[in-house]
């Protein structure tokens, strides 16, 4: 009888200590101050977040950078102490910049990676293809790498949020530069698309701030598909304008693409200003694509020397700015094969933005929770050059940009102020009078 | 009841098929988890592409490079039918898919029965490059290359609220697999495959014995196309987007490789073949970010295994995987029977297709 007892004794202790634990966790969650799972990809100690990239393929050159970059701040952030204690893991995979694989890569990161949310998924064409499957399962859709106006739609995608200015912000204030400063030459336009929303809403913001300006605009444009067949015509498209008489050429192109639109002028005997949208225009990008025989010889990298673009984050060559030298700091120690250009300023400037909305979201982040956290977020620091927009009426992020030219050495030097303005067709541009923030003390945003 | 089934090909098949469809319904609703359901789904479909393409090439040896076009064919059908009428019945949208594309797929067939070997493969080619292109030049009908939505079909209710979507198409991509290798599966065997093949063998030969090679010929050709019209309709369902980057030659090349993989001129060979389509990439795409390999590095891990995988596949089995597990199992039974008789002589060994 004696071993009966003692074993009874051993299970009531065992229950009672059992007990004891999970009413421990149980008030440890109701005053905040233990870590649970508390949604699909968090655990007590980490937090998985998804994104489709194209790694390989027609949009691979330069954006390939952009995954690993924010990846490298996260490890940052892991190795000083996470978030609330949770690592972030970040698993990205290849789309290839083809719709049809980012239908199916989300699937993945959804139903077997099982992630908390998705993070910069880049791409107009391809994250158009999931943005509606996401919403209906209540996936947060976090920070689309893409300027589509399309990810501002609360009604239909409440749980998408752009981050970048949208292509019609920063088509409106490229417009308004080239009315001011190019206004007896011919414009005209080299675009993604036909019926690429990058293509069109970039046109449509240039085209709402020339209205009625008087200028001599071409506004039949030359389109290119993103695709290896699309790379053999971007000279016949170059040469149609050419044929026209255009003078300023308005590019809405991803790097690859500004960079044979850019060679090809040059090989036309072509001297066209060209005026690029940011997410086309990264100097570094665009000499490695020239100089590294990617076109099927070495080009000069002096082929970019005078174009117009814009930017919302720090330039990348001003040493002085204290968000360039923390990042570069991160990338040296936690991406050291990565080099020091706009898809990795934007890659890690994205990964900082979401690490202030996981912080926001509460010591046990969920689903709702985090997006709820975006909307009411009144975050004063950011590396952006403006503020952002989010409300629960506005899912835009960066609501303005800065004028720059490229010079002969690939140097980036700014034109003028930063302008905002927003995406209706009479928003008036207005210049942006905040001054810009520092990075925290310890590279990791506050609450 | 065994003689009766050894003699009919039909009641043989029929109880096959009846009973793998028995075993995949169960596995869908009982087994798979959601992701395992949206990769048997497309599995089903590379599957039904491929056997068409296999009755093509492999049965009938018209080489195409251009299928990837026809399931396009497929896929717009259903898309634009659906941007129309967005409550269309599935079964009708299916049919007309399946019937536009056998249209599509006679009229290539009654130009390509013209040409032969590498000139055929020309012009299949042309037709997946050109194919594509199209889209962004009638926009409005076919949204350019943003392409067109496609809503999921939505479960009957008698199914109750926990049957998914991810289930009911995974059901509905299964039947449709399961009755095209069941119909093609009667068709090789029968009369219509034995012309194939003689076709395909010797044209001379098939012609002296009355066969008439270009009907044939064209006939092959509207059977592959249809089956890619029904897999191109259940992709449109499948990606939720039809868009022409779905739809490039990359496309018709994998699916020349799973047959090749697989096994040419094998049903099987199409399965094993759509399966490797699938699940390849599904095992290999987290590398990039999860190997502490620099990203240039890391990024092309996924693209040389698929090649290390293609490589080693064609070495390995140079008559397909099917025709590889075909052979391992004849070796196998070689043994047996001999260990079992003694050293009785067997007889050769009857060449493969």
């Amino acid at each position: 009888m004696r071993p009966e007892i003692s074993r009874s004794r051993t299970w009531a202790v065992i229950a009672a200590g059992g007990m004891a634990a999970l009413l421990s966790a149980a008030c440890g969650s109701a005053s905040g101050t233990t870590n649970a799972a508390s949604a699909p990809g968090i655990t007590a100690t980490s937090v998985t977040i998804g994104s489709t990239q194209p790694l390989t393929g027609p949009a691979a050159p330069g954006y390939s950078e952009i995954a690993p970059a924010a990846n490298a701040y996260f490890k940052y952030v892991n190795a000083h102490g996470g978030v609330n204690g949770r690592k972030i893991n970040y698993t990205y995979l290849d789309d290839q910049y083809n719709p049809t694989s980012t239908a199916t890569q989300t699937r993945k990161l959804v139903l077997q990676d099982n992630v908390f949310a998705m993070f910069q998924a880049l791409g107009t064409p391809t994250h158009l293809s999931v943005v509606s499957y996401l919403n209906s399962n209540h996936v947060p859709d976090l920070f689309v790498a893409s300027g589509c106006n399309c990810w501002n739609n609360t009604s239909q995608y409440p749980d998408t949020f752009g981050w970048q200015p949208n292509y019609t912000i920063e088509g409106k204030i490229l417009g308004q530069y080239i009315a001011q400063n190019f206004a007896t030459k011919k414009v005209g336009f080299f675009l993604q698309g036909p019926n690429d929303e990058f293509g069109t809403d970039g046109f449509t913001g240039v085209m709402d701030a020339l209205q009625g300006k008087g200028l001599n605009v071409d506004s039949t444009p030359a389109y290119y598909t993103p695709t290896a067949a699309g790379a053999m015509a971007v000279a016949a498209a170059i040469a149609s304008l050419q044929a026209q008489g255009v003078q300023v050429i308005v590019s809405f192109s991803v790097p690859l693409f500004t960079a044979i639109a850019e060679a090809s002028a040059a090989g036309l005997r072509y001297a066209a200003k060209f005026v690029v949208s940011n997410v086309g225009s990264d100097p570094p990008t665009l000499t490695a694509i020239l100089t590294g025989g990617a076109l099927g010889k070495a080009l000069p990298a002096g082929l970019i020397a005078g174009t117009i673009s814009d930017t919302y984050l720090p330039v990348l060559t001003d040493a002085s700015n204290p968000w360039v030298t923390f990042f570069q700091s991160v990338k040296a120690q936690y991406a050291p094969s990565l080099p020091w250009d706009g898809n990795v300023e934007y890659g890690m400037s994205e990964a900082y933005t979401f690490v202030q909305a996981l912080k926001a979201a509460g010591q046990n982040p969920t689903r709702a929770s985090i997006v709820a956290a975006v909307e009411n977020s009144h975050w004063a620091d950011g590396p952006g050059l403006t503020p952002y927009a989010y409300s629960s009426s506005d899912h835009n992020g960066f609501t303005g940009v800065q004028m720059v030219t490229v010079g002969a050495d690939g140097t980036v030097t700014t034109l003028g102020p930063v302008e905002t303005t927003d995406d209706t067709a009479t928003g008036p541009i207005t210049t942006f009078s905040g001054s810009a923030s520092s990075p925290p003390a310890n590279g990791i945003p506050s609450d | 009841m065994t003689t009766a089934l050894r003699r009919s090909t039909l009641a043989r098949h029929g109880l096959f098929f009846l009973a793998l469809a028995i075993v995949l319904l169960l596995l869908t609703s009982f087994v798979f988890d959601p992701y395992t359901n949206y990769n048997v789904t497309g599995v089903a479909i590379y599957a039904i592409s491929a056997a068409g393409l296999t009755v093509l090439t492999g049965i009938n040896g018209q080489v195409s490079l251009g299928h990837g076009a026809m399931m396009m064919i497929g896929a717009y059908t259903t898309s634009v039918l659906l941007t129309w009428h967005a409550d269309l019945p599935l079964i009708l949208v299916l049919v007309a898919s399946i019937a536009i594309t056998g249209v599509a797929g006679a009229i290539v067939g009654i130009a390509g029965a013209r040409l032969r070997g590498p000139y055929l493969a020309g012009a299949t080619l042309a037709l997946a490059v050109a194919l594509p292109q199209v889209p962004s030049h009638f926009a409005s009908i076919f949204g350019g290359n943003q392409g067109l939505s496609v809503p999921t079909p939505a479960p009957p209710a008698f199914l109750g609220t926990s049957f998914t979507s991810v289930q009911w198409l995974a059901w509905i991509a299964l039947a449709a697999g399961v009755v095209t290798f069941f119909v093609l599966a009667n068709l090789v065997r029968g009369a219509t495959g034995r012309r194939f093949r003689m076709v395909r063998d010797n044209e001379i030969a098939a012609r002296l014995a009355g066969v008439d090679v270009a009907r044939t010929q064209v006939l092959a050709f509207v059977i592959s196309a249809a089956c890619a019209g029904l897999a191109g309709s259940l992709f449109a369902y499948w990606v939720t987007v039809t868009s022409p980057s779905g739809f490039t030659l990359n496309l018709s090349l994998s699916l020349l490789t799973a047959i090749v993989i697989g096994g040419l001129g094998s049903l099987s060979g199409a399965v094993l073949g759509s399966f490797i389509l699938v699940y390849l990439p599904v095992w290999t795409s987290g590398f990039a970010s999860s190997l502490n390999l620099s990203s240039n590095v890391a990024n092309n891990v996924p693209l040389a295994i698929y090649g290390i995988v293609l490589i080693a596949a064609i070495l390995l089995f140079p008559r397909g995987v099917a025709g590889g597990v075909a052979s391992i199992v004849r070796g196998v039974t070689r043994m047996v029977r001999t260990s079992r008789r003694g050293a009785l002589p067997t007889a050769p060994e009857a060449p493969s297709p």
